[in-house]
This record gives C-alpha cells, sequence and structure tokens, in this order.
C-alpha cells in the first residue's frame, strides 16, 4: 500500500489531479463560510440599469448572474451537488457492477449468462438518451438524478469485473481455497474481492469523471436537479441564451466541470498505473 | 462466414427485442399521462377517454406491447402524439442533418485522435507524449456544451470566422462536428497510442526495422494497420451514438437533427417518437457493432471468422 502511494506521487499530472479534486472537495465542504454571499439572493445592485449580469468586479469576484446573484457564490455552492451526484451515483453503479459481474463470472452457467446477456443489452441502449428521458419524465430530486446516472453506469464495470473474475477463478489459489472446503461466500468474500479491489477503486475513481459530466449535462438540458439547488450545468443552461454578452456566466461554471472531470480522471489514470507497475505508461 | 453471420443476426435480433421491451416499460411505467397531455388542460372527462381508446391505451400492456413490436416489424414506428404524423416520416426528415453530423463528426474525431495517439506513441515516455496525452485527456474530461459555447464565441462571435450556429452550408458543419471530435478524438487517440506501442514492440516491426524500412512507413503502413482495430470498432459504436442524434451539440448549435426531434419529443412526452429513435438508434448500435466486426479480418487477416 505505502509503495503504491509512493508511485503515485512520482507521477505529477496524478498529484495535480489529487489536489485539483482536493480543492473541490474543500470548496464543497465550506462553501458556507467562503462563499462571501447567500447564493440565492438577488441583490439590487447585482444588475445593470438594462438588467443584464454584472461582469467580474471587486465586489462580485465572478460576476452576476441573470438574477443578479453572486457568481461566486453559487459557484462554490455549486461544487457540493456536483460531488455528491458524481460520488453516489459512481458508488451506486460501481456496486451494481460489481456484484453482477463477479456474480456472473463466478457463477458463470446459465445465471452468468443471462447476467451479462443484460448488459448487452444495455450497451446497446444509447445511455445518454437514456438517462435524459428518465430524469425528463421523473421530475428529479438529487437522489433520483443519481439514481438515473447509476443505472445507466454500471454496465462498463459489469464487464471489466466480469471477465477479472473469470480469469481469477481459474488460479489456483481459488481452486485451492475451494479444496479445502471453503464455500461459494467465503471464497467469495476472502479469496476474490480482495483481488478485485484494485479494479474497484480504479472505477471507483474514474467513473466519478463520467458521472460528474453526466449530471452537468442533464442540468444543461433542463432535466437534472430542481431550483433552488445550485448546479453547474443549470447556472449555464440558465445563462445560455447571455453567453455573447456575458460569457463568464459560461466559461466560470464551465471550468468548474473541466477542472473536477479531468482531476478524477488524472487521478484514476494515477491509480491504475500506480496498483499494477507492469502496466506503466501503457495505456 | 454464413453460420456466423446468421448467428450474430440472430443475437442481434433477440437484443433488439430486449430493447423494445425495457423501452416500452419505461414509457409506461412513468408517471405521467399522456393522454392528458394531447387533450389539453380544459378537456372533459370523455374526450381523454375517447383519445384513450382511439390509441390503444386502454388494452392490458401486454397486448399493447405485442401491437407494438408486430408494427415495428412491419416498419411501422408508429404516430408522434404531439405533431399527428408517423413517426419513421419525422425521423427520415432528420436524417440527413444527422448522417451529416455524424459523417462530421467522425472524421473529426479521427483526424484529431490518430495523429495524436501516433504522435504520443513515437515519443513514449517524453515531455510530449504526457502532453499529448493531457491534452486528450482533458478532450475527455470537458463537457460538450462548454466546449461547444467557447467555440462558437471565439470562432463564430470573437473572430467571426464561421456562423453562429445553425444548418446549410458546410462552414456550418463545422463547429458542431469539431466539437464531438474533442471529446471523441481524446478517446481515440488514448487508444490509438497504447494500441502503437504494443504493436511496435512486436518481432515483424523488428524485422521491418532490420530491413532497413523508413521509420515513416514502418509506423504508417506496418503500424496503422495493425493498430486501428480498436478505433474501428468504436468507430463503429459511435455510428450508433451519433444517430441516435447529438442532443446535447444539436441544441448547443440549433442543429435540426434527430437529437433535437427526441429533445422537442422528451419536453414534450411524445411518447411514440421517444420510443422511435430509442428503438432506431439501438439498431444502429447494433448494427455499428455487427459491421465493425465483420470488417475486422478485411483489415487484419489474422483474424478469422469463426
Amino acid at each position: 500500500m505505502e509503495s503504491v502511494w509512493r508511485r503515485f506521487c512520482k507521477d505529477r499530472a496524478a498529484v495535480f489531479g489529487l489536489t485539483a479534486v482536493g480543492i473541490t472537495v474543500a470548496a464543497a465542504l465550506c462553501a458556507p463560510w467562503l462563499a462571501p454571499f447567500d447564493p440565492n439572493e438577488q441583490f439590487f445592485d447585482g444588475l445593470t440599469i438594462e438588467g443584464s449580469p454584472l461582469p467580474p468586479s471587486a465586489r462580485f469576484w465572478f460576476g452576476t448572474d441573470t438574477l443578479g446573484r453572486d457568481q461566486l457564490s453559487r459557484v462554490l455552492h455549486g461544487a457540493g451537488t456536483s460531488l455528491l451526484i458524481g460520488i453516489l451515483a459512481n458508488g451506486v453503479a460501481v456496486l451494481i457492477g460489481t456484484m453482477l459481474g463477479v456474480t456472473a463470472g463466478y457463477l458463470r452457467g446459465w445465471v452468468g449468462m443471462v447476467i451479462m446477456r443484460f448488459t448487452d443489452l444495455m450497451m446497446a441502449f444509447p445511455a445518454l438518451l437514456l438517462g435524459i428521458a428518465l430524469a425528463a419524465l421523473l421530475k428529479p430530486s438529487l437522489f433520483i438524478v443519481a439514481l438515473v446516472i447509476a443505472l445507466v453506469n454500471w454496465v462498463q464495470v459489469a464487464r471489466v469485473i466480469y471477465s477479472e473474475t473469470l480469469a481469477l477463478a481459474e488460479r489456483d489459489f481459488i481452486e485451492a481455497a475451494r479444496a479445502i472446503g471453503a464455500g461459494p461466500s467465503r471464497v467469495l468474500s476472502r479469496h476474490l474481492l480482495p483481488h478485485l479491489l484494485p479494479t474497484v477503486f480504479v472505477y471507483g475513481t474514474l467513473g466519478i469523471s463520467t458521472t460528474v459530466l453526466y449530471e452537468a449535462t442533464l442540468s444543461f438540458l433542463g432535466v437534472g436537479v430542481q431550483p433552488p439547488t445550485p448546479s453547474w450545468g443549470k447556472m449555464i443552461f440558465e445563462s445560455q441564451s447571455y453567453y455573447l454578452t456575458a460569457p463568464w456566466l459560461v466559461f466560470i461554471p464551465g471550468f468548474a466541470i473541466l477542472v473536477v472531470s479531468l482531476g478524477f480522471n488524472l487521478v484514476g489514470d494515477g491509480l491504475r498505473d500506480a496498483l499494477d507497475p507492469t502496466q506503466r505508461g501503457r495505456r | 462466414m454464413l453460420r456466423y453471420l446468421a448467428k450474430r443476426l440472430g443475437m442481434s435480433l433477440i437484443i433488439l427485442l430486449g430493447v423494445t421491451v425495457i423501452t416500452f416499460g419505461l414509457t409506461y411505467l412513468v408517471p405521467a399521462d399522456p393522454v392528458a397531455m394531447i387533450a389539453g388542460r380544459n378537456s372533459t372527462a370523455e374526450t381523454r377517454e375517447l383519445i384513450r381508446r382511439q390509441l390503444g391505451l386502454d388494452r392490458p400492456l401486454a397486448e399493447q406491447y405485442v401491437r407494438y413490436v408486430t408494427r415495428l416489424a412491419q416498419g411501422d414506428l408508429g404516430r408522434s402524439y404531439a405533431r399527428k404524423t408517423d413517426v419513421g416520416d419525422l425521423i427520415v426528415s432528420r436524417l440527413p442533418a444527422t448522417l451529416l453530423l455524424m459523417l462530421g463528426a467522425i472524421v473529426a474525431e479521427l483526424l484529431i485522435g490518430i495523429p495524436v495517439g501516433i504522435y504520443a506513441a513515437t515519443r513514449r515516455g517524453k515531455g510530449s507524449d504526457k502532453a499529448a496525452m493531457i491534452a486528450s485527456l482533458i478532450g475527455v474530461s470537458a463537457p460538450q456544451f462548454v466546449v461547444g459555447l467557447t467555440l462558437l464565441y471565439v470562432f463564430a462571435y470573437l473572430l467571426g470566422w464561421l456562423p453562429l450556429g445553425g444548418y446549410g452550408t458546410l462552414a456550418h458543419l463545422v463547429l458542431p462536428a469539431v466539437t464531438l471530435g474533442i471529446a471523441g478524438g481524446g478517446w481515440y487517440s488514448r487508444m490509438m497510442r497504447s494500441a502503437m506501442i504494443d504493436v511496435l514492440r512486436q518481432d515483424y516491426i523488428r524485422t521491418a526495422r532490420a530491413k532497413g524500412v523508413g521509420e515513416r512507413r514502418i509506423i504508417l503502413k506496418h503500424g496503422l494497420r495493425n493498430a486501428i482495430l480498436p478505433i474501428v470498432a468504436m468507430v463503429g459504436i459511435d455510428i450508433g451514438i451519433f444517430m441516435s442524434g447529438a442532443v446535447v451539440v444539436e441544441s448547443v448549435f440549433g442543429w435540426p437533427g434527430i437529437g433535437q426531434l427526441t429533445w422537442q419529443a422528451i419536453q414534450g412526452l411524445d411518447i411514440p417518437v421517444i420510443m422511435g429513435v430509442t428503438t432506431l438508434a439501438a439498431a444502429f448500435i447494433i448494427l455499428g457493432n455487427l459491421v465493425a466486426d465483420l470488417l475486422a479480418p478485411a483489415i487484419d487477416p489474422r483474424i478469422r471468422i469463426r
């Protein structure tokens, strides 16, 4: 474990990613204290006389939005929504994917067949379309959005875990465990799962990037979390028609989404290289 | 070959059938009443009942499903609730724009992904390799709507080189295609790099080098041909995904493709259109996979179809 950490730290890109993630987590946790204003307060002096949003200034560092709200406060509060949905949705997706993948790979037979054919089926679905349709029809709360994202994102994990389980189940130590009388549940929990954990960790990290983007996209289309919950995608959705005259309303939240998504991708890549040094630099 | 084809086609049909079950189930499990939306807010109970009966929505679910699939098999995707026209016709009317965007996006993905991937592979471990890979990762991590709006702001608004969205000329295609190409190209370059690195350590590459073949020829002829296979498979999948319409990009650029149609259908709860597009998209994803698999032996003769 220690050598994994050391290898991870040598990877400058991964450390950069971890820093980006760390800053976002800190921003999300400390938003109530860091934010200069209430994210939902509409300022009298937050709009020009014509009613347009204000560009960044000493009073409003990131400018104001179309309703005269302080964008810095909204970006800080939006971090929590993004991370919460990203982590929750991906956690559920990885959990479903791992359970189904392990079950299919270890039991094989008709159970495995049914599970893997079902993943084939899910692969054939246009995932984004499915997510948008579901989210639009369910009028989502934060948890529903997370659940919808999880339901279309577990497939990849299931496939990877399935093929790894297949390979592991052939190994001698699993055979040996079975030979000395370990039952399926013991073999699974004590012998198989520990070997799958690195993969689970890597996907647990890389997948957050996907889910963060997914949440932003749903919110941008107006079917994500509902107001007043601040969301970066939603902020861009609301100010989309002003982006030529007030581009900071698109660029600042957009940059925030990019940083979080890139951060988790870099950490995931670094984690994969650190956990499996033989693959280093190949992927 | 024929047996393989028959088996794959049979499997594809079963998966497609499964897709229709799920689409059908989802749209009917949803807590919203399409009849109320068609009839309008001020409709009487009798009108609603009449519409319900006309659409066959009063029949048992299983019967509705069987009727849907039977019609589907005859190429009938049903009628749109909102537009009162055939879903098939609606999709066909959006097809030119969607096909054009798909073509443009795939060209952009390949033009970005393959050169960057090869460049990184040949400079493996150096600073330029890392820079290329981080650039790819940024492409993958950036939300499409932000990329699209940024490109619009810079190239259409500030520089005025290209039109501010819309559809019509080739100039209109550039920004939407590049927006899709940046994300796809990021994935392609990562795949291209790792495939190329694998190929370049094969014995036949060493043989070619020993024979004195130039590095350029080695990479482009021997390397690329062997490393391109995963990309071909990805293009197959992408064709299916783009067929269902690039909802986000079409919404940013006002592109009148299938994605826009779907998006309007979702907002208006036009269930036949949603079902039609989803089923069609799934069919294309399955077909794209199949074509990529069938193309594989043509590109790499070592792969034999069993």
